[in-house]
C-alpha cells in the first residue's frame, strides 16, 4: 500500500462524497482540491461552481483561488456575482455546498471571522463570511471539510457565521434556511455525521490506524462514537496518483 | 462621456479626503495601479468598500488611507491572512479601522440596489448568523415581504462617491469592455457618483465580444490607459496571476517596517513612467 499523508486521506475521503452529475457550489482551499480530485477519478459529470461566476468549470489543475482564470475558460458559463447568489444559489438549484472552516462546534455551525475577545476587540481576526453562509443556508446539503483540532473543533463556536444546526433540532426551520444543512464533515482523521434525534455530530468513520480516542482527545466537546462505527478505505493508487498530479501541476 | 486622462489626473479629480471609495475586481481585473495611484496622493479618511479587500486594500490600510472597511471576505486567496488589515483591527495600526461587514451575497445585492437607485435589496440570507446581531448594523435588517408573509432580509444599497475598476479595453471615444470574471464591476460603477476605469488599451474600436460586459462611455467620468495596471492580480487575454507575488506579500505584510520598506520602494519610489506596468 501506497504511503499517503492524513491531509491527502482527508482530501480522498471527502471527494469520495460527491456522486457524478451533482452540482457543487465549491469553498476555497481544501473544498476545492477535494471537489476537483472528485471530477478528475468517481465523478466526471460533477458540475462545479465558484463564487466567481463560473459555471461548469473543468480545470485541468487546481484552481489557486476561486476567480483563477483556467476557471473562467474553462466553465460552461461565466455570469456576475449578483447572479451567481441570486439566480443559482439562492433558489436551492445547487446540490451540495462544500465549505471549509476555522472553526466548528457539535452542531456544525462555522465560524470564519473572529477568534477569542470580543467582535469589537478579537484575538484573531480572521477573513470573515464569503460567500459561506447563503452557501450553508441554500444548498440541498452541505459537506464541511476541516482538519480536527481542539482549536477548531469547539463546544461553541465564537462567532456563528454559516449556520449549521443552530442550537439544535428546529433551528434551520426556525430561520427559513431552506436547505438540509451539514450532513458531514471530513476531518484529517475520520467522518462525523449528525445525530439524526439532537443533530450533534458524531463520529461515524475513522481512517486506517485513527482510533476513537485519538479523535476525541482533538474534539472540544464531549464526542460520541455511532455503535457502527465503519473503517475508511486508504486512498487508492488511482486517488493518490490523480491528487498528486494535479497539485504538482498547481505549482508550476 | 468619458473623458481619457491619465492615471494621476484621474485619481486627483475623482478621489477625495472622506471619499467612500470602491475598487471592484473579483480577483480577476482588481485595479492595483489606481490604489497605489491614491497611496501617493496621501488620500485620507477613506471609506473603502469591497468583497474581497485583497492586497489591494492591505496596502491601503496599512498606508494609513482608510479609516472603515466595508467588506465580506478579508483574506489573501490562497495564502492566509491580510496582516495589514489584521494589525489595523487587532492593533489599531497605522490607525483605528471601522468595519461593516457582510456576505458575499449581501454585498453583491447591496450593488444592485445602488445601480438600481433603490435603498436595499432583498434576499434570503443572514438569518441566525452573528452578523445579524448589530455587527453591520444598520444595513442589515428584516423585512415582511407584502404579498406572502414571508420574512426576508433587507441590505441597504451601497451608493460610492467613487468606483475604480481595471478593464481590458477602451475605445478612443472611452467606451470600456471588460470579460472573463466580471464580478461585481458593472454594479459598482453604475452605482457610484464618480468613477475611473483604468485599461489594458485604448483602441480605436472595440470588436464584438458575445461575452464581455460593456459599459458606454456616459456611464464612466475618467478612462486612463495602464496597460498591467492590475497586476499582481491578471487580466484576461493578456497576463497571468502572479501567484508568487501573493505568497511573497505574507512576510512583507506581517511586518510594518517591511511593509514600510516595500511602500517607499514599491509605491512612491516607482518612475513616473513604469506606473502600472
Amino acid at each position: 500500500m501506497a504511503e499517503y499523508t492524513s491531509d491527502e486521506m482527508m482530501t480522498v475521503s471527502a471527494a469520495r462524497t460527491l456522486r457524478d452529475n451533482v452540482t457543487c457550489f465549491v469553498g476555497i482551499g481544501l473544498p476545492s482540491a477535494a471537489a476537483n480530485l472528485a471530477r478528475a477519478t468517481h465523478a466526471p459529470g460533477l458540475v462545479l461552481i465558484y463564487e466567481s461566476g463560473t459555471i461548469g468549470a473543468k480545470p485541468g489543475r487546481l484552481p489557486l483561488s476561486i476567480g483563477d482564470g483556467i476557471l473562467a475558460e474553462t466553465a460552461d458559463a461565466v455570469v456576475s456575482v449578483p447572479e451567481i447568489f441570486n439566480y443559482w444559489l439562492q433558489p436551492g438549484r445547487i446540490d451540495v455546498g462544500f465549505l471549509g472552516a476555522a472553526q466548528i462546534d457539535k452542531f456544525g455551525n462555522i465560524n470564519t471571522t473572529v477568534i477569542g475577545g470580543d467582535y469589537a476587540a478579537p484575538k484573531t481576526r480572521l477573513p470573515g463570511a464569503g460567500g459561506a453562509p447563503e452557501i450553508a443556508a441554500s444548498c440541498r446539503e452541505v459537506i464541511v471539510v476541516v482538519r480536527q483540532t481542539l482549536l477548531s473543533f469547539v463546544e461553541r463556536v465564537d462567532f456563528v457565521t454559516s449556520v449549521g444546526y443552530g442550537s439544535g433540532p428546529g433551528t434551520r426551520q426556525r430561520l427559513g434556511l431552506t436547505g438540509a444543512g451539514p450532513l458531514k464533515i471530513i476531518t484529517d482523521l475520520g467522518v462525523l455525521e449528525p445525530d439524526p434525534a439532537t443533530q450533534e455530530f458524531v463520529l461515524t468513520g475513522l481512517y486506517p490506524g485513527v482510533s476513537v480516542r485519538d479523535a476525541r482527545v482533538r474534539t472540544g466537546w464531549d464526542l460520541a462514537a455511532a455503535a457502527e462505527l465503519s473503517t475508511v478505505p486508504p486512498p487508492s493508487a488511482a486517488e493518490l496518483t490523480a491528487l498528486r498530479g494535479f497539485t504538482a501541476n498547481a505549482k508550476e | 462621456m468619458a473623458e481619457i486622462v491619465s492615471l494621476a489626473k484621474a485619481v486627483g479629480r475623482a478621489v477625495r479626503d472622506g471619499d467612500t471609495v470602491a475598487m471592484e475586481g473579483f480577483t480577476h481585473l482588481i485595479p492595483f495601479a489606481a490604489g497605489h495611484e491614491v497611496i501617493r496622493q496621501g488620500r485620507r479618511d477613506l471609506t473603502l468598500i469591497r468583497m474581497t479587500p485583497d492586497l489591494i486594500y492591505d496596502q491601503l490600510i496599512g498606508a494609513g488611507c482608510a479609516s472603515k472597511l466595508v467588506f465580506s471576505w478579508g483574506g489573501n486567496p490562497g495564502v492566509g491572512s491580510l496582516h495589514r488589515f489584521r494589525d489595523a483591527v487587532e492593533h489599531s495600526w497605522p490607525g483605528p479601522l471601522e468595519l461593516e461587514e457582510h456576505s458575499h451575497a449581501g454585498m453583491a445585492n447591496r450593488y444592485v440596489a445602488g445601480a438600481s437607485s433603490l435603498p436595499f435589496a432583498v434576499l434570503r440570507g443572514y438569518s441566525g448568523t452573528g452578523l445579524m446581531d448589530g455587527v453591520a448594523e444598520p444595513s442589515i435588517r428584516p423585512i415582511t415581504c407584502p404579498f406572502t408573509g414571508e420574512i426576508l432580509t433587507a441590505v441597504s444599497a451601497l451608493n460610492p462617491d467613487v468606483a475604480i475598476i481595471h478593464a481590458q479595453r477602451a475605445d478612443t471615444s472611452g467606451n470600456v469592455q471588460f470579460w472573463g470574471i466580471t464580478g461585481v464591476q458593472k454594479e459598482a460603477v453604475l452605482a457610484a457618483e464618480r468613477s475611473i476605469v483604468t485599461v489594458e488599451e485604448v483602441v480605436p474600436h472595440l470588436g464584438a465580444r458575445p461575452d464581455a460586459v460593456v459599459l458606454p462611455s456616459w456611464t464612466v467620468s475618467y478612462v486612463a490607459a495602464v496597460p498591467g495596471g492590475s497586476r499582481p492580480s491578471y487580466a484576461l487575454g493578456y497576463y497571468d496571476r502572479d501567484n508568487d507575488y501573493y505568497l511573497a506579500w505574507d512576510p512583507i505584510a506581517r511586518d510594518r517596517d517591511a511593509f514600510r520598506r516595500w511602500l517607499n520602494a514599491e509605491v512612491f519610489g516607482v518612475p513616473e513612467a513604469a506606473r502600472g506596468r
